[in-house]
């Protein structure tokens, strides 16, 4: 093809596919990451039936019995997970666990639970969560 | 004291070897034994007088558990947990 035949009405249908086509493939790369959890759990996040706690583990706030299992074999992921994570970096389980812990928190959606470094559980607001002073 | 009048027959009953050593006892042995009070009350006034008053905390004591996690340690990890979210989404 050469410059020549390509006409403007073609470039601009060309441009009119592409920017959308672009927004979709970042869309994809980059996307939440509450798209990939469980619809039980997410749903029990965003309902303040679990929240995040400071040493890197779910709690349980409420819900029923189908909670506490949901967030138990979670917990028991993570663990699985920090202690591998925590031998790679020649940390002890509960620093990675910590540290992870407070970079959960963080990364909490409005409306969603923590654990405050004095145990209670607090709603993330709009604002920064009340974290442990040693958080990075 | 001496009991002249249950040992009326022998001496006075007289322990010398006993001296201040029971309050109320007259004689050399009261003098000690009034010393010896005024000591110990001197030395408590000056105990009392010494003290140091500590008082209880108006806020509940929070006792750190974490606390034998250094924040140097923490810091390091830092990077690692990042991508440990981005790894592993669905156990978070």
């Amino acid at each position: 093809m050469t410059h020549a035949v390509t006409s403007t009405s073609l470039r601009s249908w060309k441009r009119r596919l592409i920017a959308p086509a672009i927004v979709l493939a970042f869309a994809g790369v980059s996307g939440p990451a509450w798209a990939d959890r469980d619809p039980a759990y997410a749903a029990a996040r965003s309902a303040g039936q679990v929240g995040e706690k400071t040493d890197g583990y779910l709690g349980v706030i409420g819900g029923g019995g189908d909670v506490r299992g949901l967030v138990d074999k979670i917990n028991i992921q993570r663990r699985a997970n920090y202690t591998q994570r925590a031998q790679a970096q020649n940390a002890t389980v509960e620093e990675y666990a910590f540290t992870q812990g407070c970079m959960l928190i963080q990364r909490t959606s409005p409306g969603e639970k923590y654990q405050a470094p004095d145990g209670s559980w607090q709603t993330r607001g709009a604002g920064a969560p009340q974290r442990d002073p040693r958080c990075p | 004291m001496k009991l002249s009048r249950l040992t009326d027959l022998a001496s006075p009953a007289t322990s010398f070897g006993m001296w201040g050593q029971y309050p109320g006892r007259s004689g050399r042995g009261a003098t000690i034994a009034a010393a010896r009070k005024a000591a110990v009350l001197m030395a408590g006034t000056m105990t009392l007088a010494g003290c140091i008053s500590v008082n209880a905390p108006d806020k509940p004591i929070v006792i750190e558990l974490n606390i034998n996690i250094k924040q140097e340690v923490i810091y390091r990890l830092a990077e690692d947990v990042k991508q440990n979210i981005e790894a592993n989404p669905d156990i978070f």
